[in-house]
């Protein structure tokens, strides 16, 4: 069984116990122990179950690469799927669920898979549940989604109950990684005086080198670490972080730090998790390596572990996975777990070298100790089903027959280290294959580049496929170094700590199948990938078809795309691959690293930008009293705006039909502080202005309005407004609401890039004003009553502006009129907004003022037979469709889009045109809706001839109109179009002229 | 995520503080122009594989626009300068020259030859 | 060819499958084909299916230079939809995703496809009418749509928030025969009927140049050697415009790197597909139990498969305002893809100035919908010369001004 050993566990504060449940089980364990520790400790090996399979699996490794101890985290606002063991802190009152089990972890119903498991081999699921078609969408996949997936999904109506932040950071030098090569990079680099930033993922600094021994000058590397530690943070241009992975290695040196501040103390303060976004001069990523399983059948059975995993949890949490540990290796390092374990007192009672002549130094000590040592042999099969109960022993260069049965509760296994290249990789770095330690490890002539072509990436120490510790601290020391001088600093010539070299190491040699010539019913118990259930076998059968490119092994069998993205099993897929195609591993090459590193919380990523924060909405001066008189709001650009104001009881459409009316009756209101202001300005603001519009607006005079269309260089209209100029060399265009910036942005182009020897500013004071329309047949008298401007029909025309003090407020007043009412715009200061809007609804009274919202606008602009861009237009439409002919100028040689509009299909007379649309029946026509014309075209789609641009129910003419466009429209007045709505009935709708109220202005010219 | 330098305002500026404006030194081609050069002004843009001059807007910072020649396949920035020129600074043709000996794009090429 | 049921697997069940072979043979070229495709992506592969299952024409070449799929077939959030508003984009989308209902059955390669449903959302008034419109579109282009109300989108999706701050869910359009098929299978599949129709499948050899005559194709020389043929299709998502310039035209093509990720596989709790496009996200959840989203495009052109990360913070703020569930879950695995952009953002298939070559590229963000309908199509023009399906999509229609243009009703995504 698996228990907490009397002593050991450097990490732990064996004094503070913890109490947290497991599947609701309680358990204890101590402070500084992982989730994966303390279940050991409470003899719980198997922790999950395998996605295909469900086979009973244990915990495997005990950091960031483990592949199989996984559970969901927490409960209701706070749970979260896939969190792995290995790296969750323990923490008092913690709540772990094991995954992909029903009913339980122990009796699982989805283990009989494990039965068929020679007819579910790697794509199976391409080669069946064919027939018959229906089948797949109504019984076979909701079969396979009834399987599908890992962990449970958070309640649907989750609202996350933390909060997340972003933070930016600029630094020289980036070092990934806290162990002994990291520090020692970051003691290089920060003696010179350069800014250096330090991740560690693991909440302890200093990585292996505490659990694998050796010295450095003379003490022990823990001694060093804390030296090194403390060194560190006596600089104040060196940034340590705990608990902070290097995510993700992007362009141009900007790299993703994902911090978890309080997953080990859920609900404490502050944010949950932290996303750094980096900019480094330099990263170096010391990012250790990755110990590989070996592949034997049976080596996924719960108590085989990494044989580095087995002495970490010795030495670090003092827990061991069982009493007799049989170790299996290709390599020596291996040998030190099985002295690591017999320091703690437990039974080593064989060591399997899988290499004919055996070890170096270490194996000679492992001898000497008495351990029995077997070498060119290994495991041809591990015995146990939800437990280790031993293994049966073959030679390593034979088929797999069975010398000997040794019974044991433990395997540790080594098949050799890779380094850690991921964060190396992410922005192209390239790898060699280093055939003696079977190994990629970074090509340092093939770094990622930056922005000026330069390597701004470098790994080392083992990352780097340096394994001694003298060679670890040289090459961190001058990665520091390096990266230091490459971000304009001075480093000193302070060398590298001198480390005690191990022993003689004897070479690793490659085993990648053990027994090399396994059987196929051992091979089909081989596993590569523990969580998706890659064997051998199936990455075999994937070459064997022809999926021959490690790409297409990867996605057949499904290797590497779990959770770990195969942090174990890339390697030994990959080597097994290019064994069955015969050539050489660095030929196969590795599939793509992607980040990030380990899953990184969407929250992390979302950051602060959730609910209120998501787009923070533009407010206009009065926002505030129309959300006070509970308005009905609608997005519009960044603004949400009025779309009506229902009264109590009262529905969106009669609140609709009620404001349209008492605008035109007597007085409406309106907040037009939405529409985008731009001045133009300059000596040659004018001519610029020409360019910009359709029409000519140099020779507007100085006091005057005129409407404008704006198109783009393509030709489509893509804003209107109202242009006032303002004074002989000063023009302010009016846009649509969300357009200004737009607009803004396409003047300044055409200004830096075309004409940048035109003197012109063009400035955007949208923020400065508020506007409103007030409008109706009383918006005289409510103007005049507030007082301080002559506002009679002699003294401020129709499509004239001026400027004065109304109700004593600074204002400028524009008479125009997008409802065919008589009608101005009122821009006064945005600090008096408010003010200037309480004294027009306190002087209304009497008028019975009724504030309007978007909809009555659009219905009052539609009746008067105004285009309204975005219903009129949508991005295809050029003026020219719309009737706009009269405000295109014919005297202008040029303006943005007349070239575009020259073309064959601009000029086409097909091109559909702008009319009315009357129903027979006085209906509303349907939104959106076609005229169909007659049979159907070489597709078999039904031809159209045209198609409903707005429509409304018109309160001042009790019946539907609309506007649409229509093949030959303008030439077929009178004639009538048949419009299916979606339910197939017709509606039909005559041709008529699209000005629907007072067609002579009338109304406004009072 | 890029970061360019801004030659107006002097800052290396991040990918988000910018607007990518597509291909630079267009030549505005407006009425009496041919269908031809018309069509190859809006949408017949270059798309290398390598060597590419662009415009950038400082949307965010200084509003300005500036062009930059950068490799399309390795992100590297050869150099940026203003926009208000027709043709690029021959200090960014030549040090593209000293990474990409040989280039050539539109008309543009090494200044020496 | 071995015929895939579930009997011949029990059947090389017993034997340990040791009697599967090659889904398709990798041959050394010949000397001539009639046909030669450039590109052994989906596109290229139904291309040259669809020239032999519909024309006989089975004497072609698909020459690739890295492996089948390994493009954007491979690389893309495996979403199929034909709510598509302007008529010749409907006419093509829908056509393909009619032949994927039945593609399984046809390549006898199981690609999952899978009609969960697409759901487009409006949250605001203008996407109201877009989608209001774009149904109407539907009904009389023999598409089935329709409109829903906001209480249908929280049937069908149970993690959704209706009643976000910033935009409320106003309604969405609704294509219940939409979903998503197994992207990899896709590629595989085709290229196993096409192995097996006797057409060779060249991977790792690159074209490196065409050879012309007169005005007209003859050949094209590549990293295995020169091979002549008569007519040239390409192919080339990400390299479209590359590839022309080898053949001595110009495309009005611009690449720019399109990303996307994944979640870690949660037990499904989202059975359809839902986009976004106010608030510029998309997700869907795979068989596998992952969180399928699509990010943005750069705005600068790019051929590196990597991109921004901001994009990606863009895309999962909108899906954590969509679905705030997803707060809770991790991100796996993001990556990046070339996509070819047109001035219109409508793909381009059509005849080119050199006499032989046909082009099909500039499907932007949404190729791989498209990719048995743009098989079928590029195969009639092809063989024909002209094709109902691809009229449209020539690309002289941008000197003409005639653009089809979809961001009308909806917005980024495709």
């Amino acid at each position: 069984m698996s228990t907490r050993l009397a002593t050991g566990g450097r990490l732990l504060d064996k004094g503070r116990q913890v109490s947290f449940t497991f599947n609701g089980k309680r358990m204890t364990g101590c402070a500084g122990d992982t989730l994966a520790s303390a279940l050991l400790a409470n003899d719980q090996v198997m922790m999950g179950r395998s996605f295909k399979y469900h086979r009973p699996r244990g915990v495997v490794a005990s950091g960031a690469e483990e592949p199989n101890a996984l559970v969901g985290l927490g409960t209701g606002a706070r749970f979260e799927p896939n969190q792995r063991a290995t790296t969750t802190e323990l923490f008092e009152g913690l709540s772990a669920a094991s995954q992909n089990h029903w009913p339980s972890l122990d009796y699982d119903i989805g283990a009989v898979n494990q039965a068929f498991a020679r007819f579910l081999p790697a794509g199976f699921y391409y080669k069946m549940f064919m027939f018959p078609r229906v089948f797949w969408k109504h019984v076979y996949e909701p079969f396979i989604r009834q399987s599908a997936g890992l962990g449970k999904a958070p309640d649907a109506e989750t609202r996350d109950a933390d909060t997340y932040e972003h933070f930016h950071a600029y630094t020289d030098v980036l070092v990934i990684g806290g162990g002994i090569a990291g520090l020692q990079a970051a003691l290089a680099a920060g003696r010179s005086g350069a800014r250096v930033l330090v991740m560690e993922q693991t909440p302890h600094w200093g990585g292996r080198a505490p659990v694998d021994g050796g010295e450095v000058d003379g003490k022990p590397a823990e001694a060093f670490i804390d030296a090194a530690v403390a060194e560190l943070e006596a600089m104040d241009n060196v940034t340590l972080r705990l608990r902070c992975m290097g995510a993700g290695v992007y362009d141009h040196g900007y790299v993703l730090g994902y911090e978890r501040l309080s997953d080990h103390a859920p609900g404490a303060d502050g944010p949950r998790h932290r996303l750094w976004r980096v900019r480094a001069g330099q990263v170096i990523t010391a990012t250790g390596a990755i110990e590989r399983p070996l592949s034997f059948a049976g080596n996924d059975v719960p108590g085989v572990m990494l044989a580095s995993a087995l002495r970490d949890y010795v030495v670090n949490w003092g827990v061991s996975a069982g009493d007799r540990t049989v170790v299996v290796t290709n390599n020596d390092d291996a040998y030190r777990t099985a002295l690591v374990l017999l320091d703690a007192g437990l039974n080593v009672p064989l060591i399997l070298d899988a290499r004919a002549g055996g070890g170096g130094a270490l194996a000679d000590e492992a001898r000497a100790r008495g351990i029995r040592v077997e070498t060119g042999k290994g495991i041809a099969k591990v015995k146990g089903r939800a437990r280790v109960t031993g293994v049966a022993i073959c030679a390593q260069a034979g088929e797999g027959a069975v010398l000997e049965e040794v019974p044991c509760d433990a395997v540790a296994m080594s098949g050799g280290w890779s380094p850690v290249v991921h964060l190396w990789s992410h922005c192209g770095g390239k790898l060699n294959w280093d055939d003696a330690l079977a190994m990629f490890r970074p090509d340092a002539g093939r770094a990622p580049t930056g922005h000026d072509g330069a390597p701004f990436v470098a790994a080392c120490g083992a990352a780097n496929g340096e394994f001694g510790l003298n060679a670890i601290l040289k090459d961190a020391n001058t990665a520091g170094q390096t990266a230091a001088r490459a971000t304009g600093h001075k480093p000193g010539r302070k060398g590298a700590p001198k480390a005690s070299d191990a022993g003689d190491e004897a070479p690793l040699e490659q085993v990648w199948l053990m027994p090399q010539g396994a059987n196929i019913k051992l091979r089909m118990k081989a596993w590569l990938d523990y969580q998706n259930d890659v064997k051998v076998s199936d990455v075999q059968l994937a070459a064997r078809e022809g999926y021959e490119s490690v790409e297409h092994t990867k996605r057949y069998t499904t290797l590497g795309m779990a959770t770990d993205q195969g942090k174990l099993s890339n390697i030994n897929g990959l080597a097994v691959l290019s064994n069955v195609l015969g050539q050489p591993i660095p030929q196969a090459g590795t599939t793509t690293f992607r980040p990030p590193y380990t899953p990184i919380s969407m929250g992390a990523i979302a950051g602060e930008a959730r609910g209120a924060l998501f787009q923070p909405i533009r407010r206009t001066t009065v926002h505030d009293w129309h959300e006070a008189q509970n308005a009905y709001m609608e997005p519009v650009g960044h603004w949400r705006r009025p779309y009506c104001f229902p009264k109590a009881g009262e529905s969106h459409e009669d609140a609709v039909q009620r404001e349209v009316r008492a605008t035109r009756d007597s007085l409406g209101l309106l907040d037009a502080s939405t529409l985008g202001k731009l001045i133009v300005k300059g000596p040659d603001a004018g001519r610029f202005m020409d360019m910009m519009y359709t029409n000519m607006m140099s020779n507007l005079a100085v006091g005057k309005c005129r409407y404008g269309l704006m198109c783009s260089e393509n030709g489509f209209l893509m804003d209107d407004g109202v242009v006032a100029r303002l004074s002989d060399d000063t023009w302010l265009c009016h846009t649509t609401t969300g357009g200004a910036e737009r607009v803004h942005a396409h003047m300044e182009e055409f200004l830096q890039t075309e004409w940048w020897d035109w003197q012109i500013f063009v400035a955007n004071v949208t923020e400065q004003y508020a506007q409103f329309g007030v409008v109706g047949p009383n918006s005289r008298k409510v103007l005049e009553k507030l007082g301080g401007v002559d506002l009679s029909k002699e003294a401020l025309a129709f499509m004239q502006w001026t400027e004065g003090t109304l109700a004593g407020i600074e204002s400028r007043i524009f008479r125009i009129s997008f409802s065919g009412e008589l009608s101005y715009e009122v821009a006064v200061p945005a600090s008096m907004g408010r003010a200037f809007w309480n004294k027009l609804l306190e002087a209304g009274k009497e008028f019975g003022v009724t504030p309007y919202g978007t909809e009555a606008l659009h219905i009052m602009r539609a009746e008067k037979g105004f285009i309204m861009i975005g219903d009129e237009t949508d991005g295809t439409v050029i003026p020219q469709d719309l009737g706009l002919n009269w405000a295109i100028s014919k005297k202008k040689e040029d303006y943005i889009g007349k070239r575009a509009q020259a073309r064959s299909y601009m000029t086409n007379p097909e091109r559909w045109k702008l009319v009315g649309l009357e129903t027979v029946d006085g209906s509303v026509l349907p939104d959106g809706a076609y005229a169909v014309g007659e049979g159907v075209n070489a597709n078999g789609q039904r031809v159209v001839q045209g198609r409903v641009t707005s429509t409304y129910h018109s309160p001042t003419l009790e019946r539907g109109i609309a506007m649409g466009l229509v093949l030959h429209g303008p030439d077929r007045m009178g004639e009538v179009l048949d419009f299916p709505r979606l339910d197939g009935s017709i509606v039909q709708a005559k041709i008529v002229d699209h000005v629907w109220f007072d067609k002579d202005g009338e109304k406004q010219n009072v | 995520m890029l970061i360019l330098h801004c030659p107006y305002c002097g800052v290396m500026a991040d990918e988000t503080e910018l607007h990518g404006g597509g291909e630079a030194h267009l030549t505005r081609h407006g009425p009496g122009s041919s269908d031809e050069d018309f069509h190859d002004y809006l949408f017949a843009k270059e798309n290398p594989r390598g060597v590419h001059f662009e415009r950038w807007r400082h949307v965010q910072g200084c509003g300005k626009w500036f062009h930059a020649a950068r490799d399309t396949a390795t992100l590297e920035v050869f150099g940026t300068y203003p926009a208000q020129t027709t043709e690029p600074p021959k200090a960014i043709r030549k040090a593209i020259t000293a990474k990409r000996p040989g280039w050539t794009w539109r008309g543009f090429s090494d200044p020496a030859k | 060819m071995r015929r895939y049921s579930a009997f011949a697997i029990a059947r090389e069940a017993a034997r340990y499958h040791s009697g599967w072979g090659k889904a398709w043979s990798s041959p050394e070229p010949k000397k001539k084909y009639d046909v030669i495709i450039v590109g052994a992506g989906g596109h290229g592969l139904a291309t040259a299916f669809y020239l032999g299952r519909n024309f006989g024409i089975t004497n072609v070449a698909v020459i690739e230079k890295g492996w089948l799929g390994g493009g954007n077939t491979g690389r893309n959030t495996t979403i199929i939809r034909s709510n598509y508003l302007q008529d010749p984009s409907a006419a093509i989308y829908e056509k393909s995703r009619s032949l994927y209902e039945t593609m399984s059955q046809d390549l006898n390669y199981n690609v999952m496809f899978s009609p969960r449903g697409v759901m487009m959302l409006a949250q605001t008034q203008a996407e109201v009418r877009g989608y209001l419109r774009t149904a109407q579109a539907n009904a009389l282009q023999g598409v089935s749509t329709r409109f829903i109300q906001p209480a249908e989108v929280k049937k069908l999706v149970p993690i959704i928030n209706l009643d976000g701050p910033r935009y409320p869910v106003l309604g969405a359009l609704w294509q219940d025969r939409a979903g998503t098929a197994r992207h990899d299978a896709v590629a595989w599949g085709y290229a196993r009927a096409c192995s097996d129709m006797g057409m060779d499948i060249i991977q790792q050899c690159e074209v490196t140049a065409v050879r012309r005559e007169g005005g007209r194709v003859v050949g094209v020389d590549t990293t295995k050697g020169a091979i002549d043929c008569d007519k040239l299709g390409i192919v080339v998502a990400g390299n479209s415009g590359v590839m022309a310039e080898r053949a001595g035209f110009r495309l009005p093509i611009e690449s720019v790197a399109l990303q996307a990720l994944v979640s870690e596989p949660i037990k499904p709790c989202m059975d359809v597909v839902v986009m976004a496009n106010t608030v510029h996200g998309y997700m869907s959840q795979s068989d596998k139990g992952e969180m399928v989203i699509g990010g943005g495009a750069d705005g600068f052109n790019n051929y590196t498969q990597r991109g921004s990360f901001h994009h990606i913070e863009e895309t999962v703020r909108a899906l954590v305002e969509t679905f705030p569930m997803v707060s809770r879950l991790k991100m796996l695995r993001q990556w990046g893809g070339i996509v070819d952009m047109t001035g219109d953002r409508s793909p381009i298939l059509s005849k080119t100035p050199v006499e032989g070559v046909f082009i099909n590229g500039g499907w932007g963000t949404g190729g791989f919908k498209a990719t048995p309908g743009s098989g079928w199509a590029m195969a009639e023009l092809m063989a024909k010369g002209h094709s109902p399906l691809t009229d449209e999509f020539s690309m002289w229609r941008f000197k003409e001004g005639k653009f089809i243009d979809e961001s009308v009703a909806a917005g980024v995504a495709h």
